[in-house]
């Protein structure tokens, strides 16, 4: 009798336990969604300016900057922003965020996409619901996104990468490109659309040779070792991926080739402070991230407006950065690559 | 105090709860507390939780949980027997890029999903295989084959995705009954937990495992074909693993060979820690299971409404899982020191 009795006490107070722990943790996460919904329907009157970023994951310091970038335009319309997404850069994780989303009614999601197709049927679904759907740094297929905000063009960062290099070393010379893996179809691109640049308008900078890193630092590392001891007269190299750029910058930066071989690339600021700082490397490029999320966040307004449809030719203002023009295929271009060097590198973070 | 004296109680307490009837064990076990649980979330969400309350939330929910709930059935079936399978999400992942392959290399899909089906038997049995007739840990093997068959998996594919599959069968994948959110899918669901629950609870084949997941040598000695009865209990996860890759390519209209990575996890919070089967083996139940894979899934979409950052999340859906391993011992503990206990002992 006295087992059963106690057994009996225990489950329901096992019961009430869960139950009380589960009810608390809903009921505080409760209030803090409704306070902060509550804000929501403040300012901006009729629009819905409820802007949701949704990065590949959190935690990414590229895209802490770039959403910075889009709640600080947010700020400047009175919408509200807010940033979810999951902790690993999975795309079926992300359907879940727009599933929820969409049941939250925001007005626009501003996306980079884990996969080109798999969040289709729910960006089909939000749609439907009338939220606007604006890719960045990632595109999905044009089908299921109202616009999508390009970074840099392949031209852009061809042209970037020699025009930096060709300054360096004083238009003429031998140059080498340290590249990702040799079936890369980004760098590949890039690298047919330098040489054609060379040939076309600068005939004293020789290309003497394309390596390949395969995007491993410690590869990318021996390679440019290489580079360097089998053509004694380069004169600079460039690495237009972020890994190769890294990995060339510290062999140089140990070697006595420092400061003598010129070293431009695509990087990332926090990857390339130290060897901009010690003169290893005098600039490299990339886009603001910054300055992508900001527009992106404009591109969502100018939807929710009802001022632009994502249709080829349609126009609009995006605070500081100007007016931006849709392309085809629902594209908006970010601009010309930017430029990283000693006077800027310490503003950027990520 | 000897571990002896911690024991015998809890001894006489199973003995007197197998002394009470059915409806009262029933009510009273460690599976209807989840259920309660899983309806207590719900009720509550619902009132705190805006939008929460929805046909759309069933909907998304049960999609989500789908694979995990397929999954965690035949998995129930490996625990049960004292075993693990952590290569499920590497199985499905495999299922998924096979279906890719197939599809895109001109098989028709219904003979594509077939194809599947048997790599995922076969997946299986190399598992089952290992474990039995080698003789190796389960633990061990399928450590090992998570990282084959994903390796495999990404082999085949790289890192490109395949996207065109039949709208017919993507449509099917994510259709609802009309304004109700249940998914089409749920009745497949529906069926898998019937037949799963039937074989564990009420043949003799499912009492084997619970026989065997107590004691080998007792089963063995009772007439269980132990080695067969774990081998199909293998074959089965493979099976349904590669089913749940099935489903998933179709979901998300992409077969990719990092679809799922990470499942397992999910599937063995669920069945172990939520749905109340012991890791030990010998002791759970599928409606515990059921309700565990739920209770996980109702939980994440509540907290994801009410706008819970994804770090969050996983901090509150780990310290749950923990205090339900610890409730039951934090409790027993609290009993041994209630003065009537200790009277009673003496």
């Amino acid at each position: 009798m006295l087992f059963q009795t106690s057994s009996k006490r225990s489950v329901t107070r096992a019961l009430s336990l869960t139950a009380a722990a589960i009810t608390l943790a809903l009921v505080a996460t409760g209030c803090a969604a409704s306070t902060g919904g509550s804000s929501t329907s403040g300012p901006s009157g009729a629009k819905n300016y409820k802007i949701a970023f949704l990065p590949k994951q959190l935690g990414n310091a590229y895209f802490d900057t770039s959403d910075k970038g889009g709640a600080a335009a947010i700020k400047e319309f009175n919408g509200t922003y807010s940033e979810v997404g999951p902790a690993t850069a999975a795309a079926n994780a992300q359907v879940s965020y727009i599933n929820t989303l969409t049941q939250q009614q925001v007005g626009a999601i501003v996306l980079s996409a884990n996969d080109p197709t798999a969040l289709g049927s729910a960006l089909t679904q939000a749609r439907a619901a009338g939220v606007k759907i604006v890719t960045y740094d990632a595109d999905t297929d044009a089908k299921y996104r109202d616009i999508f905000v390009n970074q840099a063009t392949a031209e852009g960062i061809a042209k970037i990468e020699v025009d930096l290099i060709t300054k360096e070393i004083g238009d003429k010379g031998d140059i080498a490109i340290l590249s990702a893996t040799a079936n890369a179809a980004n760098q590949n691109a890039w690298i047919e659309l330098m040489k054609k640049d060379l040939a076309a308008n600068h005939p004293n900078v020789k290309l003497v040779d394309v390596v390949y890193g395969n995007d491993d630092d410690q590869t990318s590392f021996d390679k440019t070792a290489a580079l360097l001891q089998t053509y004694p007269n380069l004169k600079g190299i460039i690495s237009p991926t972020t890994v190769g750029v890294a990995a060339a910058a510290r062999y140089l930066s140990t070697s006595s080739f420092k400061g003598k071989v010129a070293l431009t690339g695509l990087g990332t600021p926090n990857q390339m402070r130290d060897y901009v700082n010690n003169g290893t490397v005098t600039a490299f490029a990339l886009w603001n991230p910054a300055d992508l999320g900001y527009l992106a966040s404009y591109a969502a307004k100018a939807l929710i407006d009802g001022t632009i449809t994502g249709k080829e030719g349609d126009s609009f203002k995006a605070g500081k950065l100007g007016t931006f023009k849709v392309g085809a295929n629902g594209t908006v271009l970010l601009g010309a690559p930017y430029t990283f060097d000693k006077s800027n590198i310490a503003k950027f973070n990520f | 105090m000897t571990s002896l004296d911690t024991r015998t109680p809890l001894a006489a307490k199973t003995i007197a709860n197998y002394g009470r009837p059915l409806w009262r064990r029933w009510l009273l076990s460690r599976e209807s507390a989840v259920i309660v649980a899983v309806i207590l979330v719900w009720v509550v969400a619902s009132g705190v939780v805006p939008y929460f309350g929805t046909t759309t939330t069933l909907g998304f929910l049960l999609l989500d949980a789908t694979p995990i709930l397929m999954i965690a059935l035949p998995m129930t079936f490996v625990i049960i027997t004292g075993e693990i399978d952590l290569s499920v999400a590497s199985t499905l992942g495999l299922s998924s890029v096979m279906l890719g392959v197939l599809t895109k290399g001109g098989v028709p899909i219904e003979l594509a999903m077939i194809v599947c089906l048997v790599v995922g038997l076969l997946a299986g049995a190399v598992n089952g295989f290992l474990v039995t007739v080698v003789g190796l840990p389960s633990l061990a093997v399928t450590i090992g084959t998570l990282a084959l068959f994903r390796g495999i998996a990404v082999g085949l594919l790289g890192t490109t995705a395949i996207t065109t599959f039949p709208p017919f069968w993507q449509n099917l994948a994510q259709a609802r009954f009309g304004l109700t959110g249940i998914p089409v899918v749920m009745v497949l669901v529906v069926v898998l937990i019937v037949i799963f629950a039937l074989v564990l609870h009420f043949t003799p084949f499912g009492r084997g495992l619970f026989a065997l997941g107590l004691s080998k040598d007792t089963a063995a000695f009772s007439g269980v074909k132990v080695n067969r009865a774990k081998f199909i209990a293998f074959l089965l996860t493979g099976l349904i693993a590669a089913l749940a890759g099935i489903y998933w390519t179709l979901r998300y209209g992409s077969a990719r060979g990092d679809n799922a990575t990470g499942l397992e996890l999910s599937v063995i919070a669920a069945v172990l820690l939520l749905g109340g089967v012991s890791i030990f083996g010998g002791k759970g139940a599928m409606h515990g299971v059921v309700a565990g894979v739920l209770l996980l899934g109702v939980l994440q979409s509540a907290l994801r409404l009410a706008n819970v950052s994804s770090d969050a999340i996983n901090i509150i859906i780990g310290a749950l899982l923990i205090v339900s391993v610890l409730s039951p011992r934090i409790l027993a503990w609290a009993r041994r020191l209630r003065p009537s206990v200790a009277r009673q002992r003496k």
